[in-house]
């Protein structure tokens, strides 16, 4: 185990500036500085108030991380970073600090992908994953349906969100019904207390005809209009929003229409491992509806817990350790942050 | 060695300096993709002369003012560099070191603006004063940010050096070079003193660009 090396995970792709410390599938530190706060009063992440964030953040995170773990930056035997998806800009800061320790210490550098890391960082708490799994990968960013055949090089894309990504869509709905960002949390409170059969709000992409181009894909927008037409409906007729009602009737479909979509793909591949990640899988009703419909399918549920599924420097450092593992050839220090990098590219 | 890195305009230049002289310089070829190019100059001139980072015992970095996204570039790798060699870090007003490099050359003394480009029809401004070549640095004001045009006529009838003299023409009369802060020039004011020296902390200048939370916007 101690021959593994060790490898330091950089991500800045979003609010979040993390860094962990992995050896092998061991997880060794995780400290996250999260800008989450200034951003409440925009209501969503500011690109430039999360740059600004993570160049104040990165050194002091580099050094709790060291501290953490008891080891110097001069042990580190690899360097990886997210360079993509994620708000170019944000990227850029921790890209340019992670070329700049690869450079001092003179270690190799491993651009690795923001999403497949949120797999990966499932082998820090599970283990080694499947030689086959399915992934799906739910967070304010991201929603995305994957199929994982070999986490360091071998991920494809079944299906992902046409527009709004599920969290999203969970910050936009909790504004309308006056809950604070993020939305995630605020909505998982108050929807407890509400009957999620109360109001039938439509799931996105599951009309016949929509299976058939997009079977695997998500669409939110719609049903982010649709919960707001219902609401501005009662207001207009004078009558009381019954907010709990609501968001539960929003969580409701939209757990339903993730689980369901990606239970069949589970079906149609005869895969029988599914790891569930991203920050959304925080949502209690989306861990549950999952739980429940994986031991239905006889699928082996596969969730990290929250504090690994949201964004962090462990699942970065925990997919450049498998890469690492893998033989991979490291990235030129003139590596570039692509804020579009597709799922399938698990590498940067 | 003295490792100097500006990053506040659309070049990315560094410089390496011994205790005598600058003994290499670098730069990218491609306009504001400092990402890319920053990391292999630094590469690049410690090679030229065969030293390792370890050969590094001070950092002096641009702090700007200038597009924030490359700024950052700049700054971060300074301060990461900084922090694993347990050296420090000086950062200096790039707007000081094109002053230094202007009277340097002899194209102004005495008085003058420094004026680079802030995008949005708008520059980053600052006066000087410095009696010849080799003397220092001394601001009588700024950094400041705003349209050129804005600038009191008094200061507009200075000689201006920088790239946003040769943008707002009209607004500026007397427009000399050269344009853009070089990191040769930052490595020899810093080992002279010629200027003043801070935390490597970016000068923004601006707020960031987002509006606050207002009512909700009707979808019916």
């Amino acid at each position: 185990m101690t021959d593994e090396p060790l490898v330091l995970g950089i991500e800045s792709s979003c609010d979040e500036t993390g860094v962990g410390l992995v050896r092998g599938t061991t997880l060794l530190a995780d400290a996250v500085a999260s800008s989450v706060e200034e951003h409440a009063r925009f209501g969503g992440v500011v690109p430039e108030v999360a740059s600004r964030a993570h160049l104040e953040a990165m050194v002091p995170t580099l050094e709790r991380a060291c501290d953490e773990a008891g080891v110097s930056l001069w042990d580190v035997d690899a360097i990886a970073v997210t360079s993509g998806p994620g708000l170019a800009g944000a990227l850029l800061v921790g890209v340019a600090a992670a070329k700049a320790l690869a450079l001092t210490l003179g270690k190799p550098l491993y651009g690795v992908n923001h999403v497949v890391g949120h797999v990966a960082v499932d082998q820090l708490e599970h283990g080694p994953l499947p030689p086959e799994c399915l992934a799906l990968l739910v967070s304010g960013g991201h929603t995305n349906l994957l199929r994982v055949s070999d986490i360091a090089s071998d991920v494809e894309e079944l299906g992902g969100t046409l527009d709004d990504a599920a969290g999203e869509a969970f910050d936009k709905v909790a504004r309308l019904l006056d809950l604070p960002y993020p939305g995630g949390p605020s909505i998982d409170a108050v929807a407890a207390e509400g009957d999620p059969a109360a109001i039938r709000f439509p799931r996105g992409l599951t009309s016949q005809r929509d299976l058939e181009r997009h079977r695997y894909d998500f669409s939110f927008s719609g049903l982010k209009t649709a919960v707001a037409r219902w609401v501005e409906a009662k207001e207009a007729a004078g009558e009381p929003v019954p907010v709990a009602d609501v968001a539960a009737s929003f969580r409701e479909a939209v757990c339903d229409v993730l689980t369901r979509k990606a239970f069949d793909a589970a079906r149609a591949h005869g895969i029988t491992d599914m790891v569930v990640g991203g920050g959304v899988t925080a949502n209690a009703r989306l861990r549950e509806m999952a739980a429940v419909r994986a031991e239905a399918a006889g699928v082996r549920l596969r969730t990290p817990r929250p504090r690994l599924c949201t964004d962090n420097g462990a699942m970065i450092a925990a997919l450049g350790a498998a890469v690492v593992a893998a033989g991979q050839e490291p990235s030129g220090l003139d590596l570039a942050v692509d804020s579009s990098l597709p799922p399938s590219e698990v590498r940067g | 060695m003295l490792l100097a890195l500006d990053t506040a305009t659309p070049d990315v230049t560094v410089a390496l300096r011994d205790d005598d002289r600058v003994v290499a310089t670098a730069g990218g070829d491609h306009p504001m993709r400092h990402g890319e190019q920053l990391a292999p100059a630094i590469a690049e001139v410690l090679a030229a002369v065969d030293a390792t980072p370890r050969d590094v015992t001070a950092i002096a970095v641009g702090t700007g003012p200038g597009p924030f996204t490359g700024l950052r570039v700049g700054i971060v790798t300074a301060r990461t560099m900084a922090a694993v060699l347990g050296i420090p870090t000086y950062g200096v007003c790039s707007l000081d070191v094109l002053a230094a490099q202007a009277a340097d050359a002899g194209a102004v003394e005495g008085r003058f603006l420094v004026a680079s480009d802030a995008r949005r029809t708008e520059v980053y401004w600052a006066a000087y004063d410095v009696a010849g070549p080799g003397a220092d640095v001394v601001r009588l004001d700024g950094p400041h940010v705003g349209p050129a045009a804005d600038l009191p006529a008094e200061l507009r009838a200075l000689p201006v050096v920088g790239e946003g003299g040769r943008l707002y023409p009209v607004a500026f009369g007397d427009v000399r070079g050269p344009e853009r802060p070089s990191a040769a020039a930052l490595a020899e004011v810093v080992a002279a003193e010629r200027v003043a020296l801070s935390d490597p902390e970016p000068r923004y200048l601006r707020r960031p660009d987002a509006v606050e939370l207002s009512a909700r916007k009707r979808v019916s």
